[in-house]
């Protein structure tokens, strides 16, 4: 990757771009940039490092800094004198890995039951012709409009006593992860995608007397993994975003997320900025690894709406 | 009858008993719905509805909710802080959008192309999308330290800047938070506006060229028209995430200092968390679902009928 500013780096990482480009043909991008070591190709190489040094730098200070022998409360560096792992183990002692644990408890969980629900709602709008089909599906797409923290007040009066059965979720897991459950970003998401399935195939296996329950385990899903990759992406980065309803679900802080404790960390006059450091890095890692894992995934998601309009 | 695999049989055992069948098909997707609907229901509508009600009454836990009308909304109209917080939401959610869109933009031109190294840059300037808003308000908090030895302080005095009080500054703070948005939104932008230019007709360019267009004009007669499906995308995300900020500013600096940064979102949680008082909060809790719903059918029509001949 590109990590240094220098002409020398910088003009040794141009023939290779050049090299791997289908055509250097100035009309293969919008602003026309040409091959070769042009002025406007120099310029174009410059920027893009620089853009890319805000972007990484951020988050080399945290990692660097979360290993730093002295991390100062006023102050980052990207050069530090010693490394050491004293940060972590003070972090430890703090009970950060408590914290982790609630976060990855919430993420399993909630991630499951958000693919499980979207799957039987999509696999129902999409293979069966009812009258209020329609009408399911924009009950689905309403509850967009309400993410949690627009109607943070009343869900928590909601989830300290469930209607009917009285069940209070405040100071447990359930209480986050049951109302991430339900998104209608990850139905819509695989509605779509199951209608595209050609109804041949799966008329074939109902004539072979395949069964409702069969046919989405055994049929639709196995041709669904594209859409499950880009689900599962979306739904981790949704729900390890989540801030507000593990702040008020919870009891106290013991309850709390690794996110939501980077906050308690931080106002506690006794932790240095290294312990932060270390909480904000595992905080980054897991969502790090999967954007790495599904990237693909990722970006077919976000690009799908775009081209469609 | 012994085999029920060839066509004929099949098509006649399952055809055999028309009602049976036609019942069996018609419960079958909602039996496949119950769960994520029931889901719905609890976690999204219930809360909706005791929002509303509980926007009409004075909530008192013990002593019994008491029927006031429209009084919670004309306390949160008439609040100063609210006021102040309608304006800073709608000064940020604007400034963070156009930002993060001109930006996205020009990153998008700046990174396009196939090559591995772009490749590389487009997967680092992406880092912010799936990183939890949570650690991104930390990492930034840490960077904007407003002593001299601070992170981008010391950057700045490097380059012969002086010291900036970044967020201590209730005069700029505001600005700063509003850095942060552009610099989180940017490259999901980049991602939806590159998706918009792999889809231009490649030939567009080159007619352009024949006809003697500079960059300007091929930016602003084909680049941009073509890009409108991505630009109304855009749009309508900002939208929708703009009006509900909270983790952010919550995080960055809890809508200080000295309210200068408070959002409708924070001031709500305050209202409703920290003084306990529901009714309120419930009010402007449903004043935002509303403005969500009116800005996003604007920006709908908006983006669709500019295309209209």
């Amino acid at each position: 990757m590109i990590e240094t500013r220098t002409p020398v780096a910088a003009a040794a990482a141009r023939p290779r771009r050049r090299r791997t480009r289908d055509s250097g043909s100035q009309f293969e991008s919008a602003v026309g940039w040409g091959s070769g070591p042009t002025p406007l190709n120099m310029v174009r190489t410059v920027l893009c490092v620089a853009v890319v040094l805000l972007f990484a730098v951020p988050f080399l200070a945290i990692m660097i800094g979360a290993f730093d022998a002295n991390p100062s409360t006023t102050q980052l560096r990207l050069f530090p004198r010693e490394l050491s792992f004293e940060s972590f183990r003070v972090a430890v002692e703090r009970g950060i890995l408590g914290y982790l644990v609630n976060s990855f408890v919430i993420l399993g969980g909630g991630l499951v039951l958000q693919l499980i629900l979207s799957i039987l709602a999509a696999y129902a709008l999409s293979r069966f012709r009812f009258r209020a089909a329609g009408l399911v599906l924009g009950l689905f797409l309403l509850t967009m409009m309400l993410p949690e923290e627009v109607i943070a007040v009343p869900l928590s009066q909601v989830l300290g006593e469930l209607p009917l059965v009285g069940i209070n979720l405040r100071g447990t897991p359930f209480g986050v992860m049951l109302p991430v459950a339900i998104w209608g970003f990850s139905i819509l998401l695989m509605t779509e995608f199951m209608r595209d399935i050609p109804p041949e195939i799966v008329e074939a296996a109902r004539l072979d007397g395949v069964g409702e329950l069969r046919m989405l385990t055994a049929v639709v899903l196995p041709m669904s993994t594209p859409v499950l990759g880009v689900a599962t992406i979306f739904g981790f980065i949704m729900i390890w975003d989540q801030y507000l309803l593990p702040l008020i679900v919870a009891n106290g802080p013991g309850d709390y997320t690794l996110t939501v404790a980077l906050g308690v960390l931080r106002q506690d006059p006794e932790v240095a900025n290294g312990i932060v450091l270390v909480g904000a890095l595992l905080a980054l890692l897991p969502s790090l690894i999967a954007y790495l894992l599904l990237q693909k995934s990722l970006i077919r998601g976000i690009t799908s709406g775009a081209t469609k309009g | 009858m012994t085999s029920a695999s060839t066509p004929m049989e099949a098509h006649r055992v399952t055809d055999a008993p028309p009602r049976a069948r036609f019942r069996a098909r018609s419960v079958a997707p909602w039996l496949f719905l119950a769960v994520p609907l029931l889901f719905a229901l609890v976690f999204k509508f219930v809360p909706l509805a005791e929002g509303v009600r509980m926007s009409f009454f004075r909530v008192q836990p013990l002593l019994g909710d008491e029927f006031v009308g429209f009084a919670n909304y004309t306390r949160v109209l008439g609040d100063p802080r609210f006021q102040d917080a309608f304006s800073h939401t709608l000064l940020l959610g604007f400034g963070t959008t156009v930002g993060a869109m001109v930006v996205g933009f020009f990153f998008a031109l700046l990174f396009e192309g196939s090559s591995r190294l772009l490749r590389a840059a487009r997967t680092a300037v992406f880092l912010p999308v799936v990183t939890a808003v949570a650690v991104i308000g930390e990492i930034w908090r840490l960077l904007y330290i407003p002593s001299e030895v601070g992170f981008l302080n010391s950057i700045l005095g490097a380059l012969g800047i002086p010291a900036q009080p970044f967020l201590s500054d209730p005069g700029t703070a505001l600005l700063w938070v509003g850095v942060v948005g552009i610099w989180t939104t940017a490259p999901y932008n980049m991602v939806i506006v590159l998706a918009g230019l792999a889809g231009i007709d490649r030939s567009l360019y080159e007619a352009a060229a024949v006809d003697g267009a500079r960059l300007r004009h091929r930016i602003m007669s084909v680049v941009l028209p073509g890009l409108r499906a991505s630009i109304s995308v855009i749009l309508t995300l900002a939208a929708i995430r703009s009006l509900r900020l909270f983790t952010e500013v919550f995080v960055l600096t809890g809508g200080g200092p000295a309210g200068s940064t408070e959002v409708w979102m924070t001031r709500t949680y305050s209202i409703g968390f920290a003084s306990n008082d529901l009714g309120v909060a419930s009010a402007a809790s449903m004043l935002l679902l509303l403005a969500t719903v009116v800005l996003t059918v604007v920006v709908r029509r908006f983006t669709s009928s500019k295309g209209a001949p």
